[in-house]
């Protein structure tokens, strides 16, 4: 981890405006190390994009960030089923030897990261994958970590981590009981 | 009583007809559908989702084109397909229909797509299978045809947009289409305000209206001002009973020709789930125009049954 994001206690979590603030400097210090015209943002459905539009406006990236929806990939499709609102993945440039950057709100078990990594294949092979998310609660089941976080969790809240967006585009967290599949 | 289709939380477990079908599960098929459709434009146009299971196609009657759709979905989910034509096996040798079922889910089937001569078949496997196998109806007798259904309200909202302010026809062999019978009941359900059916008195059958359907068996009057024409095939076999004079005959009243086209909106788009008699039911200068629609409905129909066969496998009992 080359920048050192905070690490906040669950009762004490800034807004999400703030950690916003600090995924963004980390983000451009790790684009700053790849070669700008092949890299790419890519978001997962739902927060995960609206982060990723937004860090392409903030950070002066050239054409569209791309979305995936990983539903068709999740490993838990056996006991939950197909989710009700999928949303087409749009990746509208070549994945092959581009750097790509997964973008996502809250980092838990990893399990989307890989289903995100999977989908991503089947559009072509990409020369690297990177990951930034806004708050990393812990807690992974998987071998996935990121590169650029806006803040740490710890110990982990009771509930899950949902990320809204204002009509104004301003982010904010709030705590829902039911534990996320994320 | 209860809709068989579905599960005590109101979910879609198994795909029997459109009749009944709620609309908030139509729009989900659709919606669903909508996503799979970019798959075609990449690397790898397959998904994970149903890595694992088990696919039959029991085809108890002919059928190329949907038989190969189901099998390209199930593929594309990554599903492993078993086609079985069982004309030319256990039928032929007195096995009844649910020994068949029995035999195959013995055989960890997950997924059973039938279509059968017999109406209501699907709907009698569905209540045999084992809570954890699913059935999809392919066309079962002049019963009900509900991918196919599924398959054109995708392509009318697909060019339409919208179904609140549409008029549609259905024009040909009404008595013995389960796509027509199919078709009706998503159409109302989705809330097209007129439906009309179009075809001589001998193809039409009773209880039209009821359903909500305007019935004409003038072509001209029956086309004007419609925004989606759906042309039904004429089954050659009705031309032997006393049901019609002869094609050629069919054709001058019925057939769809620009000329009787040119009554319809000027944007009015032209469907058939094929396959298509030439110069029968459809000439093909309408066929071949940019006002037909029938090889997207090919295209859009693997989709559909991509996201049929998502939905309900990933339904529990």
């Amino acid at each position: 981890m080359s920048h050192s994001p905070p690490t906040y206690a669950p009762d004490a979590l800034p807004d999400a405006e703030t950690l916003y603030a600090t995924l963004l400097d980390a983000v451009r210090t790790e684009i700053g190390r790849l070669p700008a015209q092949r890299v790419h943002l890519v978001g997962i459905h739902s927060g995960g994009a609206w982060l990723a539009e937004r860090l392409q406006g903030d950070l002066g990236l050239a054409g569209r960030h791309g979305t995936l929806d990983i539903s068709f990939y999740r490993d838990d499709f056996d006991r939950i089923g197909l989710h009700s609102q999928v949303q087409p993945s749009d990746i509208p440039f070549e994945i092959a030897d581009r750097h790509v950057i997964l973008v996502d709100d809250v980092l838990y078990t990893g399990r989307t990261i890989r289903a995100a990594m999977n989908e991503l294949f089947d559009y072509g092979r990409p020369a690297s994958i990177r990951l930034a998310v806004l708050l990393d609660r812990g807690g992974r089941e998987l071998p996935i970590y990121a590169c650029a976080v806006g803040g740490f969790v710890d110990p982990a809240p009771q509930g899950s981590l949902v990320l809204a967006r204002a009509a104004d585009g301003r982010f904010a967290l709030t705590l829902e009981k039911e534990a996320s599949h994320g | 009583m209860a809709n068989p289709q579905l599960n005590r939380n109101g979910e879609l477990i198994h795909l029997l007809t459109t009749e009944g079908l709620p609309r908030d599960i139509v729009h989900h098929i659709l919606d669903t559908a909508q996503t799979f459709v970019p798959l075609a434009d990449r690397d790898v146009k397959k998904v994970p989702l149903l890595r694992g299971k088990s696919v039959f196609n029991l085809f108890f009657e002919n059928s190329t084109r949907t038989r190969t759709t189901f099998e390209i979905a199930a593929k594309r989910l990554s599903a492993d397909v078993f086609n079985l034509n069982i004309n030319a096996s256990s039928a032929s040798k007195g096995e009844s229909l649910l020994d068949t079922i029995g035999n195959l889910s013995a055989m960890q089937a997950d997924l059973f797509v039938v279509r059968h001569e017999a109406s209501g078949a699907p709907h009698l496997i569905a209540r045999h299978v084992a809570p954890h196998v699913h059935v999809i109806n392919a066309g079962d007798g002049r019963h009900a045809h509900p991918t196919q259904a599924l398959l054109d309200m995708y392509t009318i909202r697909h060019f339409k947009k919208d179904f609140s302010n549409l008029t549609v026809a259905i024009v040909g062999d009404i008595l013995h289409s389960r796509v027509a019978r199919s078709d009706i009941h998503a159409l109302t359900t989705l809330g097209v305000p007129e439906v009309r059916a179009i075809g001589p008195l001998t193809l039409l059958p009773g209880g039209l209206e009821q359903m909500g359907v305007r019935v004409f068996t003038d072509m001209r009057a029956g086309l004007k001002d419609v925004d989606v024409v759906i042309m039904l095939r004429l089954q050659n076999e009705r031309m032997r009973g006393a049901l019609l004079p002869s094609a050629h005959e069919y054709f001058k009243h019925y057939g769809l020709t620009h000329d009787k086209l040119a009554v319809a909106k000027p944007d009015a788009i032209v469907m058939h789930p094929g396959p298509m008699n030439r110069g029968v039911e459809i000439d093909s200068a309408v066929a071949d125009s940019d006002r037909s629609v029938i090889l997207n409905q090919v295209t859009f129909g693997i989709a559909v049954r991509m996201a049929v066969m998502s939905i309900v496998a990933g339904t529990q009992a």
